[in-house]
């Protein structure tokens, strides 16, 4: 209940903000020594919160789909998109770490590549990308290897220092149970990596939307909601509050991907819910 | 028999490094079956080194190290050896029960069997209401006395100790001495056991190995023979002579 609550006081502070900013902002925005420090306040670049939910209840087109159907609809195709590409990417980042710790050659070799593979602009690795639509993979699973190729990096270093985590004396409590590799991985290495993998986990959501949002742009997909913010955005001139629905949608598939990946850590992080100290 | 037998030891860290380190020289050592041995000497003597190569955690420069007439590596494989660490060393994510499962369940223990023999042990030191919290709503005592559960769950036919009560308090530790004594003679465990404290050595001991420092070597091994191992033991003249003894053997 408490929690319910407390969604429902920050939406009405973010509203506020919002609002509030657009009562008393200039609406042609700050100007601080030739520089815009603040927005422009006027109608065209905040529309009011109240004109946006107009525009979600309203048609897309005259005599078309709600604008919210239409929306929703490029949610539900680029959620697919970005789950493929998240658990592609955590699932690879994950392999990496292992073999990362596993041989320390393989850490000195790959980790710079692995960073490296970051600073590569995603607009120039794009078309390549594109390319293989329809030749390789269906049009569609491009975007979702842009993703995976934003998502699998937090997940790969996160992983690589959780695995790395665990102190000498348990390492050697493990060898003096005879346990190879294989069954430290299991027994103490992995559990002992959780912490470290869930906030991987998280950016690797975040990363695998922005991801999928950039990927759909710059490889022409349609059906998504990457598309949509582009089309929309054109029409920002006469019809500003329809991006802004866009927009709504894309932080509501962040939100979405952010929940699953505390679903998931529920179950697994069960002993950090129980903080009571004892001391007899 | 001897359970343990350390044939001229010597291990240097950092061989041909300019922070080469010497931590043992020239050690033998062999105890008997059912024998208790303690390790005492002044910080960085190399006791717990001496204990890690029994364990086979590290390797010996040079020299040999057998356990139950195997070599040691063969030993540690087939885990013949229990090893608690000055540090309790829990899996914080593992509740107490299944942290002293975790050896059994490296053996391949049945489920229903691990849990009755971790219950018995956590009974054993005194935390059997305890079993299902995590080592985290533990205090540090609590801890180590998981730990030593852990070391004890598989009944090994040699338990290998590194200052285990060091963190305890007096009452506790004195318990627990006299609780690891009645195991060691109940299982005939064969127990080397490193600590800092002299009177806990002579308590526990059938001999006290006396080590000094860089290169670690030993410089005494002293038989202890007290009446009963019990608070009589404790009030003996006998065990505050075998105190002085060691005590002058870590001066000289």
């Amino acid at each position: 209940m408490r929690r319910v609550l407390s969604v429902i006081a920050g939406l009405l502070i973010a509203g506020l903000a919002w609002e509030g900013y657009k009562a008393v902002g200039n609406p042609e925005g700050t100007v601080l020594f030739g520089v815009r420090v603040l927005p422009r306040a006027d109608d065209l670049s905040m529309p009011h919160l109240a004109t946006i939910a107009d525009r979600l209840g309203a048609p897309e087109l005259a005599g078309g789909r709600p604008v919210w159907q239409v929306v929703l609809d490029a949610c539900v195709f680029t959620l697919g998109i970005t789950a493929a590409g998240f658990v592609a990417g955590a699932l690879i980042g994950l392999v990496l770490a292992v073999a990362m710790q596993r041989f320390r050659i393989v850490e000195r070799g790959l980790l710079p590549y692995v960073i490296l593979s970051q600073t590569v602009p995603l607009v120039a690795l794009a078309p390549l990308i594109a390319g293989w639509g329809g030749v390789v993979m269906p049009p569609w699973a491009t975007v979702a290897v842009i993703a995976a190729y934003l998502a699998f990096f937090p997940v790969a270093v996160g992983m690589l220092r959780g695995l790395q985590s665990p102190s000498a004396s348990g390492v050697e409590l493990m060898r003096s149970y005879a346990a190879g590799w294989w069954r430290t991985l299991v027994k103490l290495r992995f559990p002992a990596a959780l912490p470290y993998l869930f906030p991987a986990l998280r950016l690797a959501g975040a990363a695998a939307v922005v991801g999928a949002v950039v990927g759909e742009i710059s490889t022409g997909t349609r059906g998504g909601i990457g598309r949509l913010i582009i089309e929309y955005s054109r029409e920002a001139t006469s019809d500003p509050a329809k991006v802004y629905t866009a927009m709504l949608g894309a932080a509501l598939l962040g939100l979405l991907v952010a929940a699953a990946v505390s679903l998931l850590e529920v179950p697994l992080m069960r002993h950090r819910r129980h903080v009571e100290v004892v001391t007899l | 028999m001897t359970a343990v037998v350390v044939d001229n030891v010597s291990k240097i860290f950092n061989q041909g490094r300019p922070d080469e380190v010497t931590a043992l020289a020239e050690i033998d050592l062999s105890i008997q079956n059912g024998e208790f041995v303690s390790l005492i000497g002044p910080s960085g003597c190399g006791k717990s080194t001496l204990l890690r190569l029994i364990a086979d955690l590290i390797t010996p420069t040079t020299g040999t190290v057998t356990v139950a007439d195997r070599p040691a590596a063969t030993a540690r494989k087939e885990q013949e050896y229990g090893i608690a660490f000055q540090q309790a060393g829990l899996f914080e994510w593992r509740t107490v029960r299944k942290n002293v499962e975790l050896p059994l369940e490296l053996r391949g223990v049945s489920r229903s069997e691990r849990k009755a023999k971790a219950e018995e042990m956590l009974e054993l030191v005194g935390l059997a209401d305890f079993a299902g919290h995590y080592p985290g709503q533990l205090s540090g005592g609590m801890q180590q006395r998981v730990a030593i559960a852990r070391a004890l769950a598989v009944q090994p036919p040699l338990l290998l100790m590194d200052e285990p009560f060091g963190a305890l308090d007096e009452m506790t530790r004195e318990r627990l001495q006299s609780e690891l004594l009645g195991i060691c003679a109940t299982t005939g465990t064969s127990t080397v056991f490193v600590t800092h404290s002299i009177s806990e050595a002579v308590f526990l001991s059938d001999r006290v190995v006396v080590m000094s420092a860089r290169p670690g070597r030993i410089t005494a091994a002293i038989d202890i023979k007290i009446p009963s191992r019990d608070e009589a033991g404790r009030q003996a003249p006998a065990y505050f002579e075998k105190i002085t003894e060691v005590r002058k053997a870590l001066r000289s």
